[in-house]
């Protein structure tokens, strides 16, 4: 644990290192990246020195690297020094009073997916005593896991408290750069999770971020690291099903997965970051890194995610199968109505013997909306015997809309066995007609067509989370169907 | 129950029914033959309200409600079933979910309180007994995967679970062998009530040795050029449509 004299000559050979004067009154750093920048947000979160160092190396590596055009996706160009990296959470002053001030429209979505009033508030940032009641569930909520050794924290927190965990795996499953925006993300991270669970212990509850009440305000370059040791289990639960307003349109998080022999990481995510309007202004840009290490024999992780917000999403949660017999899943729906664009898949690496892996991929195009599934297969020489299996299926609502998909596969070892299945169906008529007949109208129909294609997903999600992304999925596809 | 009159429809400009009128009272079997491009199955989805179906004149009436104002769904809430000759698929819907959600979707626009899951069980168990389809059905997903004969059982089962005022069926014994046509049949013959009507839509008369009608409409080129007792239906038989075209040349 680093005392407060090593902090304070941290900082005093920081200032002097980079002839930087950090105003820590300062809540808001002027828009623009640069190294004075990250030290200032380095220096707003007391980190060391060696983090510090960190994030400034994924900047020079950053400065070098260029956005990346592969994808299926257009968006307006991204002005990196309009946009401003670090901003305290806002104090009670700016927030608005009541839900009297919020957007009947997000109001509205709210009904729709009957969520309680103090959670309403809490969501649309609403000054009130729900916050508290909150912080006080999830503190009880800590001491619980604290007393199997499970470490369940924001980032920030982790960094002042378990330093040595930290500096041990960050960066280790997505080097700081990996890629463009991972880059992006190492030098100027915001906050985010931080689980850490003790070998052999079987976390008793879905770790969710909802109940890390600090996460708040954090979403635009979020960082989260799992480690799950030896022989353990954690289910975690990322997102929320309600639509989440951010005045930041670019985020761009990394999220780090490391499961050691035995062990099992199950990641959960339903995102639904605004979309834009019809025609696609002010939404969300979501380019995320997800990667998970299968580090150890015979350990697993598993991805499950229920993709319908953001205006683009550029996303591949993905698997790196060192450990022999280890396994990697992938279980997703994305979701593009209006003018939104998807382009999401996942990579299966396989290093290591009897490795094998799972990918079951839904995407539904609604109104004009894009969607691209992009995966990628690979099997290195020294995984011998690996398997893999893949069904990639899209649906499609309408007649303006688009799927794609995009398959790679790359054997180096004949030992392998793989399957692919794909599949393109557009939501007939005839199946509509088929349920008006039996009285079922046709936007209940709707959602129910859309929800069988989806079935094999929703099994992999948690109990409650799959009722709520079946009821998210309904109200996103309202009014699709004319 | 069900009153057509002069009904003109046609598909992709072209007019397939020229004129065909037909009353069917409550508790009544009307059978309505014709060979293949007569209009049979065009009527069916007329009177199921199938949208690419243009009606250019004439009318329709159940109870004395004018269908031609109501959406699929309203004239299924009316009481009007139609038992489909190609059953559609929905794949990763449960059978007896998308039943249940028929029956309370019927129930709630009639302003009856919604089944719950152990009254809907129990009534759709009721039901399957009734017209015999094996219990194995209902877990599997609409449609998917079943064999022919499944697929028309199935849609008897709908059926005899949403207890309709008038149900058509079109060509419901199409690509069934002898036993799954008795079944049906039994199923259909269950069903019968004074306060029910049914419109059975076939090619052939074999149907018509286990659902025997009241009554038998030829349809011929978008016309109902004959109507008789059930032994026009073994008439047809003999004779085959062709002895009908005189008929035809002279309506």
């Amino acid at each position: 644990m680093p005392t407060a004299t090593d902090t304070i000559e941290a900082l005093a050979e920081r200032d002097y290192e980079y002839g930087f004067v950090t105003d820590v009154e300062q809540d808001t750093a002027p828009p623009g990246l640069s190294e004075e920048i990250i030290a200032f947000i380095s220096a707003k979160k007391n980190e060391p020195q060696w983090l510090l160092d960190w994030r400034l190396a994924a900047y020079r590596g950053w400065l070098k690297m260029a956005e990346p055009t592969w994808a299926n996706v257009r968006y307006e160009p991204i002005d990196y020094q309009s946009i401003c990296y670090y901003a305290a959470p806002k104090s009670d002053d700016d927030r608005p009073k009541s839900l009297d001030e919020i957007d009947p429209e997000i109001l509205a979505t709210y009904e729709k997916l009957g969520i309680p009033l103090k959670e309403q508030e809490m969501l649309a940032g609403v000054a009130v005593d729900a916050v508290f009641d909150s912080v006080s569930v999830a503190t009880t909520f800590r001491e619980k896991l604290a007393e199997l050794g499970v470490i369940f924290c924001s980032f920030s927190e982790a960094v002042q408290d378990h330093p040595e965990l930290v500096r041990k795996y960050l960066g280790t499953v997505v080097p700081r750069r990996d890629n463009f925006f991972a880059a992006l993300n190492s030098a100027v991270f915001s906050d985010g999770s931080f689980v850490y669970i003790p070998k052999g212990v079987r976390c008793p509850m879905e770790l969710s971020t909802y109940f890390r009440i600090n996460a708040m305000n954090t979403g635009q370059f979020e960082r989260t690291l799992i480690i799950a040791e030896e022989g353990s289990y954690v289910s975690y639960l990322e997102g929320c099903t309600a639509p989440m307003r951010d005045e930041n349109q670019l985020h761009a998080a990394v999220v780090e997965l490391i499961a050691h022999e035995d062990a099992q990481i199950k990641y959960s995510t339903v995102q639904n970051w605004y979309p834009g309007d019809k025609e696609g202004v002010g939404g969300i840009y979501n380019f995320v890194t997800k990667r998970g290490l299968c580090e150890g024999r015979r350990s697993k992780i598993s991805w499950t995610q229920v993709e319908t917000g953001s205006a683009v999403t550029w996303k591949y949660p993905s698997c790196i199968l060192r450990g022999d017999d280890s396994v990697g899943e992938f279980y997703s729906v994305a979701l593009s109505n209006n003018r939104q664009q998807a382009d999401t898949g996942t990579k299966m690496v396989h290093v290591g013997k009897r490795t094998s892996s799972t990918i079951i991929s839904k995407g539904i195009s609604a109104g004009e909306g894009q969607n691209t599934y992009r995966g990628s297969v690979r099997i290195l020489r020294s995984a011998e015997d690996a398997r893999n299996f893949s069904q990639c299926d899209s649906m499609l609502i309408g007649d303006r809309c688009g799927a794609h998909t995009f398959p790679y596969i790359d054997v180096a070892n004949p030992s392998a066995q793989m399957e692919h299945e794909a599949s393109t169906s557009k939501i007939g008529e005839d199946q509509i007609f088929y349920c008006n007949q039996r009285g079922i109208d046709t936007e209940d129909a709707v959602s129910m067509i859309v929800n069988g294609f989806c079935k094999e997903v929703f099994r992999e999600l948690p109990m409650e989370f799959a009722v709520e992304a079946q009821k998210l999925l309904e109200v996103s596809l309202e009014g699709s169907v004319g | 129950m069900l009153r057509v009159r002069d009904l003109h429809a046609r598909v992709e400009q072209q007019e397939i029914l020229k004129g065909v009128d037909l009353e069917v009272k409550a508790g009544e079997v009307h059978a309505v033959m014709g060979p293949n491009g007569s209009g049979k199955s065009t009527l069916a989805q007329v009177l199921a309200g199938k949208e690419d179906y243009e009606v250019t004149a004439g009318s329709l009436e159940l109870e004395g409600e004018d269908l031609q104002e109501m959406a699929p769904e309203e004239r299924a809430h009316a009481g009007l079933f139609l038992a489909f000759q190609y059953p559609v698929e929905i794949p990763g819907v449960g059978n007896s979910y998308f039943l249940k959600a028929a029956v309370n979707a019927n129930r709630k626009a009639r302003g009856e309180s919604e089944l719950d899951a152990m009254d809907f069980l129990k009534l759709l168990r009721e039901r399957a007994t009734l017209v015999d389809v094996d219990e194995a059905l209902l877990r599997r997903p609409v449609n998917d995967g079943f064999s022919g004969g499944e697929k028309k059982r199935n849609e008897i089962l709908q059926m005899a679970v949403l207890e309709p005022r008038l149900a058509v069926l079109d060509e419901t014994d199409s690509g069934l062998d002898i036993d799954a046509l008795k079944t049906v049949a039994a199923g259909v013959n269950a069903l019968r009530a004074e306060n029910r009507a049914f419109v059975v839509i076939t090619h052939y008369q074999r149907l018509l040795n286990y659902i025997v009608p009241d009554h038998v409409h030829v349809l011929l080129d978008g016309r109902i050029v004959r109507s008789g007792g059930s032994e026009l239906a073994h008439e047809l038989e003999e004779k085959g449509y062709a002895g009908f075209d005189g008929a035809r040349a002279g309506a």
